[in-house]
């Protein structure tokens, strides 16, 4: 920066830590929470400092579940959100980057129809059209089943275009050098192709994960069984049960449980994430 | 060991009603390796890239050792290319980007190995096998090109201006390199480029394009000293030759200048444009490196206007007094003309270029 | 922007797009078109008989006075929204790219928010609100205002708008970092030579060059305080109370599921499908300004 005044520094950081402050103390207070017994909890004012039942609440809403919302066990439910958002992240990236190939290094009848096919589809999401998609699903015998958690959300326009922008960008001759080496169009798709798009896939992947993971509408609309259900969805269902009997030092166990997973990919693999978010063209 | 024969080979791209390449017919002698040279636009990558089988043919028949090969794929030619920005695939291991198309055709591991040691060792590629192109010089990924097209022992080498990529210095170096390889394979071979010292080095014929026509299919030295048109005459040599108006006289015995200067001629010239006659108008085209100077008896009287010396040749740009039209002329050794002087030139009788300024074609005796 | 290599097969890319085409099809424009149809038909409680009523649905929309209260709910909910998340976004990204070499790691404690679902968002925001035990609201008992979201439809939007625009900040604190970082400093140099404090700099120079960035962000904040908030608001007020959070997203949802008024319920979603279209342009037109910068 062009000043460097002690004074200025000095307000950046501080402007800088309350915005750290804001960002992280709902996430912090809610670990808390989860690591006292309920009693604690709901005293007021709460603790600032965590408390020494982390192992009973965790292992408590991980191996046995809450008894107000059916005991079944959030593992179970961890695991449907696992299945989902891998599933939803995979589906994307695998059909769109085939719908990709296809419209980029093809010719053929219908080609821009089915490009404008997929683009429509950025401007319907589930919200406006909960009814008739839910009536589709139900119609389909997709109720309560992975297939249909998955299955309706992995159409994807965006990571189409993304993929169709990469590779306009990558050179025609690595093409046509396949092609005098003899390989045909899935084999230049499989041994050139995919390779080169990692970064872009990996990118896509972190981002794509969060999405599916933190889907919330179509859970809720599609899954009526609690052993099908989604752990964000669980933490919503505790929540409608809180009046009857509080039970904060779970709830904040669960949520935290609901957080871990997209916060670690995020963390991890910031710099893809950072990458595929803000600067999806190259 | 093959031939390479076009017959009035002709391209239109679809949806488009100008031909870029003009009904070019030729024959690339087995072992021969022609220079397809001409400026930028002009239809050589064109040509190219349909004997490659990456353009489709419009019109006329490509044959490849008397196959017609119109309708072939690409890997059912049996040829291989050097792309000019080498098109090598980045993921992938020097060796791996020389043996793809090997393990495409499902040759034997072990047949692949020796054949991708074998030209890694030709090219000094050895030390760089495991390497990926990321981490090679322009030098080396544009060797580890031409030993992706060597492995495959095709019929046919087509270059696609394989050293522009690189610096001054080294297209030198490679251009010889490529030469001996050549010879040594004895692979007949298609190099386009739009370098004249790089087809004059490497050629054993040049085929000269312009806006898709074959102007001259020669030697380079033909092409040098006997240019079958203008445009030939204008493209090959530094500084560009001279060309200047002029008409036949005296029963085609000598040509004058526009301004009255008369240049004998070694032979007379029959036809060309004055078909019934022997007065009409032409081109005379000087090489200037063929003019000398005599400021005794010389016949052109030139005005100098700037001299540039190169140390081992001066290059004197000036006007010529009887009609101002502008003359280059190359001297060896330090000329220390200034700009005002006058100096007096002669040229060879032989080594004056007559073209039909109508059509462009040479006349000769 | 084309291919000049393409390949040759008179199948294969068909069956390539299959997929996609497929789910497309059956899971959007099959149920698209099945709200566009219901909500011109009027059916019988027990979806046995239906009837053509042409835009009736549409005049019985906006003639409900609940629907037009949802209507302006949402448009206060996501002005506050974008408006909130945009301007805390702009202030920390100013700041952290001051911050030089702490960037990235300011960076890392700023984008966890991203990762946070909606509704859990909404969840850790009720907990710390809630008008009992809620270490917030009872800070606000401290300094004398009475917090109850369950009742006060004001402090129950406030909450709601929080929990949004604080999921947001990570977002577009990401993009307005990186709008930044593309501003060349020497730009902002030669403005400090020409004697521009770092205020006026900023005014002048910085935000001006940050407007495509700043204009992409505020149409996805209202993209994402229109649609992707369902989830906050379903976990933490239930569209109440009194309706005072009840959010389009929201009500479409109720109406269809828990009122079974199919055919209101689809009338407001091709209400929503042009609302979508009509942001859709207003994203694709950015995109082309961005070409130009």
């Amino acid at each position: 920066m062009v000043e460097s005044r002690w004074w200025i520094t000095a307000l950046t950081h501080a402007v800088l830590l309350l915005g750290v402050l804001v960002v992280l103390l709902p996430i912090y207070l809610a670990f808390v929470a989860s690591t006292h017994p309920v009693q604690n909890v709901i005293q007021v004012p709460m603790p600032m400092l965590p408390g020494g039942h982390f192992w009973e609440n965790y292992s408590q809403v991980l191996g046995r579940g809450v008894p107000t919302v059916g005991n079944v066990p959030i593992a179970v439910m961890l695991f449907n959100s696992l299945v989902m958002a891998l599933g939803i992240a995979a589906g994307k990236i695998a059909i769109s980057i085939l719908s990709a190939f296809a419209i980029v290094y093809f010719r053929f009848p219908l080609r821009m129809a089915f490009f404008w096919l997929i683009f429509i589809t950025l401007m319907l999401p589930v919200e406006v059209r909960i009814v008739p998609t839910f009536q589709v699903a139900a119609d389909l015998n997709l109720l309560n089943s992975y297939t249909g958690l998955i299955l309706p959300l992995i159409a994807s326009a965006t990571a189409t275009f993304l993929f169709r922008q990469f590779f306009l960008t990558v050179p025609d001759e690595l093409a046509e050098a396949a092609r005098m080496d003899g390989a045909g169009p899935m084999r230049f798709f499989f041994d050139i192709l995919l390779p080169l798009s990692r970064t872009n896939i990996a990118a896509l992947f972190v981002i794509l994960f969060i999405y599916g993971w933190n889907q919330y509408l179509w859970p809720l609309l599609i899954t009526t069984d609690r052993d099908m259900t989604t752990v964000v969805i669980s933490v919503q269902a505790l929540v409608s049960v809180m009046e009857e009997e509080p039970q904060w030092h779970l709830l904040m166990a669960v949520a935290m449980l609901a957080m871990l997973p997209p916060v670690a990919v995020v963390l991890l693999m910031q710099r893809w994430f950072v990458k595929g978010l803000v600067e999806p063209e190259k | 060991m093959a031939e390479v024969s076009f017959q009035a080979v002709g391209k239109t791209y679809p949806g488009s009603r100008t031909e870029v390449i003009k009904g070019i017919s030729a024959r690339v002698a087995d072992g021969e390796l022609m220079v397809l040279l001409g400026p930028s636009g002009c239809g050589k990558s064109t040509l190219l890239r349909m004997v490659a089988g990456l353009e489709r043919i419009s019109r006329g028949t490509m044959a490849i050792n008397g196959r017609i090969v119109n309708d072939l794929e690409p890997k059912d030619r049996n040829i291989a290319m050097v792309f000019q920005n080498y098109a090598l695939y980045p993921h992938m291991s020097v060796f791996d980007n020389m043996a793809y198309g090997l393990r495409i055709a499902r040759i034997p591991r072990a047949e692949i190995r020796a054949r991708v040691a074998e030209a890694a060792q030709i090219l000094e590629l050895t030390p760089f096998l495991k390497r990926k192109p990321g981490q090679l010089s322009g030098g080396q990924r544009q060797r580890v090109a031409m030993g992706r097209a060597i492995v495959r022992n095709p019929q046919v080498f087509l270059f696609d201006e394989p050293l522009s990529n690189l610096d001054a210095k080294l297209r030198t170096q490679m251009r010889v390199e490529i030469k001996k390889l050549q010879t040594r394979l004895g692979v007949t071979s298609l190099y386009v480029t739009h370098d004249q010292a790089e087809a004059m080095t490497l050629a054993d014929r040049i085929m000269v394009i312009n806006d898709g026509v074959a102007e001259q299919v020669a030697p380079p030295l033909e092409v040098y000293r006997r240019p079958a048109s203008a445009f030939v005459a204008g493209f090959i040599g530094t500084p560009a030759m001279n060309f200047l108006a002029g008409r036949l006289c005296g029963d085609g015995r000598a040509v004058e200048l526009a301004g009255g200067v008369r240049l004998g001629l070694p032979a007379p010239v029959a036809g060309g444009p004055m078909a019934g006659g022997t007065e009409g108008a032409i081109t005379v085209g000087i090489r200037p490196e063929s003019l000398r100077l005599d400021n005794g008896h010389g016949d052109l009287a030139v005005a100098v206007d700037l001299t540039e010396m190169l140390g081992a040749d001066s290059v004197v740009h000036g006007r010529l007094a009887d009609n101002g039209s502008t003359l280059v002329a190359r001297l060896s050794g330090i000329v220390p003309a200034r700009p005002g002087d006058r100096l007096r030139f002669t040229i060879a009788a032989d080594a004056l270029h007559l073209f039909d300024t109508t059509s462009g074609r040479r006349l000769d005796a | 922007m084309q291919k000049r290599v393409l390949f040759h097969n008179p199948w294969l890319p068909y069956v390539l797009l299959a997929p996609q085409i497929a789910v497309t099809l059956v899971f959007f424009i099959w149920p698209a078109s099945q709200a566009i149809l219901q909500s011109v038909l009027l059916e019988d409680p027990f979806g046995l008989s239906s009837q053509f009523v042409g835009l009736e649905n549409f005049q019985r929309l906006f003639a409900d006075p609940h629907y037009l209260n949802s209507l302006r709910v949402t448009a206060v909910f996501s002005i506050a929204v974008a408006l909130l998340a945009l301007t805390t976004a702009l202030v920390l990204a100013v700041m952290a790219d001051r911050a030089l070499r702490f960037a990235v790691g300011y960076r890392t404690l700023l984008v966890w928010p991203y990762a946070v679902a909606p509704a859990v968002a909404g969840v850790l925001w009720l907990f710390l609100f809630n008008p009992t035990i809620g270490i917030l609201a009872y800070l606000l008992r401290g300094v004398g205002i009475s917090w109850n979201h369950y009742l006060d439809g004001g402090q129950a939007m406030l909450l709601v708008v929080i929990a949004a625009a604080w999921k947001q900040i990570s977002y577009n604190f990401l993009f307005f970092l990186a709008g930044l970082a593309a501003i060349p400093r020497t730009l902002i140099e030669a403005a400090a030579i020409d004697g521009a404090g770092p205020v006026r700099r900023f005014w002048t120079i910085v935000f001006p060059l940050l407007s495509p960035t700043t204009f992409f962000l505020v149409v996805i904040n209202v993209v994402y305080a229109f649609f992707d908030t369902f989830g906050t608001i379903h976990a933490v007020t239930q569209g109440g109370p009194a309706r005072a959070t009840e959010i389009l997203v929201y009500k479409v949802y109720r109406d269809g599921f828990i009122g079974l008024d199919l055919g209101g319920s689809a009338a407001q979603s091709v209400v929503l499908m042009a609302i979508v279209i009509g942001l859709t342009v207003a994203q694709f037109r950015f995109i082309e300004r961005r070409i130009q910068y």
